[in-house]
C-alpha cells in the first residue's frame, strides 16, 4: 500500500489456497472470533463504533450506527449482502472467491455482537465459484464448531445459510434483497420504514451489511477499533477495496488507505493503475460506480474520502473507478450506462421504468447520429422528471435510489462534453468513430 | 408424480428445511431444477410450487424476474458476453460481433445443435479482466477474437468439462448440515457432516 497502511481485507489474497480452511487456520483464522466470544457483545459493538467503520456497499452508512438501530425482538436476522452488481465493481467477487472464511468469520462476529441467531449470506448467483467456495467454507466452519450450537463451547449459537441470487441488479438494494430472500421478485419495499433494522426479513428486525464491511470485522476485533480509526482521516477510516477499470494500464483491485490516497495515485501510480492506457490523456473518470456523477482531470487530487468526494458533487459509492481516455466517446459511455439502468429497472415506479427507457432511446439516437440539437434539453428535462433539479445528492421520485441514479451519467456527459453531443448532431454520426 | 428425481426431491426438502419460511427456498429450488434439466420446465415449477407452498404461477412470476432462471430451453453452454461500461471500454462490442459470427447466432438465440445460447450480459464483476465472458457462470477474460475461438474449441473438445459443467449446475458443493432456524435439528441431523465432495459433473446432477 502506497501510504504504508497494512492490508486488512486482502491480507490473505496473495497466498496460495487462501480460500481453504487449512490455510485460513494457519494464518490466524477464527482467532478473532474466539477473542470476540470472550468479550461481551456490547464490547464488540464498542470496538466497531470506535473503528468508525463505514458500510462498504455504496451508501457509506456507519456500520455501528446501523447496528444500534436494530429493534429489540425475540427474532432478529443478519443478512450479508454479496449481490455485487454495480457496474465496474468487483471487490466482493474477490473476497468470496479468495477469502470466504474471512467473510464467514466476520458474519459470525457481527451476529454475536448483535446477538442474532440466524444469518444469511446472499451471494450473487453469477459467482458460481464464489458460491462453491462460500458453501465449502460454511460446511467447514460448522465442522470446526465455529457455526451451529454452542460455538467454540460458548453459549452463543448461530446458523448460517449461503443463499444464491438469480441475476438482478436491483437485489443489491437491501429491501429488494430481502424480498428476493423471501422467494419473491426483487421489488424494493416502500419507505418508511427506512431501515430493515425496524422491519426486515419476514417482518422481523434485520441488519443488512455488505460483504466487505463484515470482512473488516476480524481485523478490527484482533487489532482494536482505535487501530482501524487511526488509518484514513476524518469519517473515512481504515482501508477500502477499490476496483479500477476502463482505459488504464493496470486495471484491478487495490486495497488503499482511505482519504490519504488520491484518485491521481490510483490511476497513475506505477504500483497501482500505472496511468491511462497507451499514455493517452485522461478525459474523465467515474469515482464510485455508474450511479455516481463523473469527474474530470481537475478532480484527480481529491482524496478517496467519502465526505470530500461528496462535497465535490459525487460519491465514493461502491468503490469502483472507471477511467475514460481521450478516445472514449462520452455520449456512448453515458448511453451504455443508461441502457443498463433501463434494463435493470424493476418496473415498479413510472419515472424510473418509463424514464430510463426513453432516455436510453434518445441517447441511442444521438450516438447513432440521428439526434436533434433539442435532444439535449429533452434529455435534461426527462432527467429532471426522475430526479427533480438534477442535483447532487439527487431528489427522489421513486421507491428506491435506482431511479435517481439514472441521470448521473447523462447530466455529467451533457455538462462536461456538451460540444460532443452537438458534434454528433451536426456530423450525423459519432465523431469518435463509434469505437469505444 | 413429481418431475424432480428422488435424489433431487430429497435435496429440495433439505433446502426447504434450512429456511425459517419455506418460500425462501424458491430460488434455490429453481436453481436445483435447472441443475437437473438445464432450464426451468413447467413440471419442475409445479414441484417447486408444491415444495414452497405457493402456486405454480407465483413460481413462474418470480422466476421470470431473474436473468439466470430460464423458462425456455437453452443450450448446453450459455455464453454471456458482458458489454457494460468497463468491458465496452475494453472492446466488448467488437468481441460480441465476433462471437455472433463464430457461433452463427445472434444474442438471445441458440445454435441448431443445442450447444450454445448467446446472451449479452450486464456487468458480471469481472472488470479487471475486461472484456469478460461467462460460460455457464464460469469466468473467462480478457478475451479477444482468437481467445474466444480457443475457448469454443476447448468447450467442444471437453477440455473444460470440469471447470464448466453443463448449464444449470451452479454450486457443486452441497450443504452438509441441515439445521433449522434457531438451531433446532432438522432432517439431515445436527452433527456436522463431511465436507461436500466435488464430483466431475457436480454433486447435483
Amino acid at each position: 500500500m502506497i501510504t504504508g497502511a497494512p492490508p486488512i481485507v486482502t491480507r490473505r489474497v496473495g497466498i496460495e489456497d487462501s480460500h481453504t480452511i487449512e490455510r485460513y487456520l494457519a494464518t490466524g483464522g477464527y482467532d478473532a472470533l474466539r477473542a470476540a466470544l470472550a468479550m461481551a457483545p456490547e464490547a464488540v459493538r464498542e470496538q466497531v463504533d470506535k473503528a468508525s467503520l463505514l458500510g462498504r456497499g455504496g451508501a457509506g452508512f456507519p456500520a455501528g450506527r446501523k447496528w444500534s438501530m436494530l429493534a429489540k425482538s425475540d427474532t432478529t436476522y443478519l443478512v450479508v449482502n454479496g449481490d455485487e452488481s454495480e457496474p465496474a465493481t468487483f471487490k466482493d467477487h474477490l473476497l468470496v472467491e479468495r477469502d470466504p472464511h474471512q467473510v464467514i468469520e466476520g458474519t459470525i462476529i457481527a451476529a454475536y455482537a448483535l446477538q442474532v441467531r440466524q444469518a444469511f449470506i446472499f451471494c450473487r448467483g453469477e459467482f458460481a465459484l464464489g458460491l462453491e467456495r462460500l458453501q465449502q467454507a460454511c460446511n467447514d466452519a460448522y465442522a470446526l464448531r465455529a457455526l451451529g450450537e454452542s460455538i467454540f463451547g460458548s453459549d452463543f449459537s448461530l446458523d448460517l445459510v449461503v443463499h444464491p441470487g438469480a441475476g438482478a441488479y436491483i437485489c443489491g438494494e437491501e429491501t429488494a434483497l430481502l424480498e428476493s430472500l423471501e422467494g419473491k421478485r426483487g421489488f424494493p419495499r416502500i419507505k418508511p420504514p427506512y431501515f430493515p433494522a425496524a422491519i426486515g426479513l419476514y417482518g422481523a428486525p434485520t441488519v443488512v451489511n455488505n460483504i466487505e464491511t463484515v470482512s473488516n470485522l476480524p481485523w478490527i476485533v484482533s487489532n482494536g477499533g482505535e487501530a482501524f480509526a487511526a488509518l484514513g482521516h476524518g469519517s473515512s477510516t481504515g482501508t477500502r477495496l477499490f476496483a479500477l477499470s476502463g482505459r488504464v494500464e493496470r486495471p484491478g483491485w487495490y486495497e488503499l488507505e482511505m482519504s490519504k490516497t488520491t484518485f491521481r495515485d490510483v490511476i497513475y501510480d506505477p504500483s497501482l493503475g500505472g496511468g491511462v492506457r497507451g499514455g493517452a490523456e485522461l478525459k474523465a473518470f467515474i469515482p464510485g460506480g455508474v450511479s455516481a456523477p463523473w469527474f474530470g482531470p481537475d478532480h484527480l487530487d481529491l482524496g478517496l474520502d467519502q465526505d470530500a468526494v461528496g462535497a465535490a458533487g459525487s460519491m465514493l459509492g461502491s468503490g469502483s473507478i472507471v477511467v475514460m481516455d481521450e478516445a472514449t466517446c462520452a455520449v456512448r459511455a453515458a448511453w451504455r450506462i443508461t441502457r443498463f439502468f433501463s434494463r435493470e429497472s424493476c418496473g415498479q415506479c413510472t419515472p424510473c421504468r418509463e424514464g430510463s427507457s426513453w432516455l436510453e432511446k434518445i441517447m441511442a439516437r444521438v450516438e447513432g447520429g440521428q439526434g436533434r440539437e433539442s435532444d439535449i434539453d429533452l434529455l435534461m428535462d426527462a432527467c429532471d422528471n426522475i430526479a427533480p433539479g438534477v442535483s447532487w445528492p439527487p431528489q427522489q421520485t421513486t421507491i428506491c435510489v435506482l431511479g435517481p441514479s439514472i441521470p448521473s451519467s447523462i447530466a455529467s456527459a451533457v455538462r462536461m462534453f456538451r460540444d460532443e453531443f452537438l458534434r454528433h448532431v451536426k456530423d450525423g454520426a459519432c465523431p469518435m468513430g463509434a469505437g469505444r | 408424480m413429481a418431475h424432480l428425481s428422488e435424489d433431487n426431491l430429497e435435496r429440495a426438502r433439505r433446502l426447504v428445511a434450512v429456511y425459517p419460511e419455506r418460500r425462501s427456498a424458491l430460488i434455490p429450488l429453481c436453481h436445483l431444477a435447472q441443475a437437473q434439466d438445464g432450464w426451468l420446465t413447467e413440471e419442475a415449477m409445479e414441484d417447486v410450487a408444491e415444495l414452497t407452498g405457493v402456486t405454480p404461477a407465483e413460481v413462474r412470476g418470480t422466476a421470470s424476474f431473474y436473468d439466470m432462471l430460464h423458462t425456455e430451453p437453452v443450450g448446453r453452454h450459455v455464453v454471456a458476453v458482458c458489454t457494460n461500461i468497463a468491458c465496452m471500454l475494453g472492446g466488448a462490442y467488437e468481441l460480441l460481433e465476433h462471437v455472433e459470427e463464430r457461433l452463427g447466432v445472434r444474442v438471445g438465440q441458440t445454435t441448431a445443435d443445442g450447444e450454445f445460447t448467446l446472451e449479452e450480459a450486464e456487468c458480471l464483476a469481472g472488470c479487471d479482466t475486461a472484456p469478460c465472458v461467462q460460460v455457464n457462470h464460469r469466468f473467462f477474460g480478457p478475451l479477444d477474437a482468437d481467445g474466444f475461438d480457443r475457448l469454443v474449441e476447448d468447450l467442444a473438445s471437453g477440455a473444460l468439462a470440469h471447470e464448466v459443467p453443463r448449464h444449470g449446475i451452479l454450486c457443486r458443493v452441497e450443504r452438509t448440515v441441515g439445521l433449522r432456524a434457531h438451531g433446532a435439528a432438522a432432517g439431515a441431523g445436527d452433527a456436522p457432516g463431511a465436507p461436500g465432495a466435488h464430483g466431475d459433473d457436480g454433486g447435483v446432477r
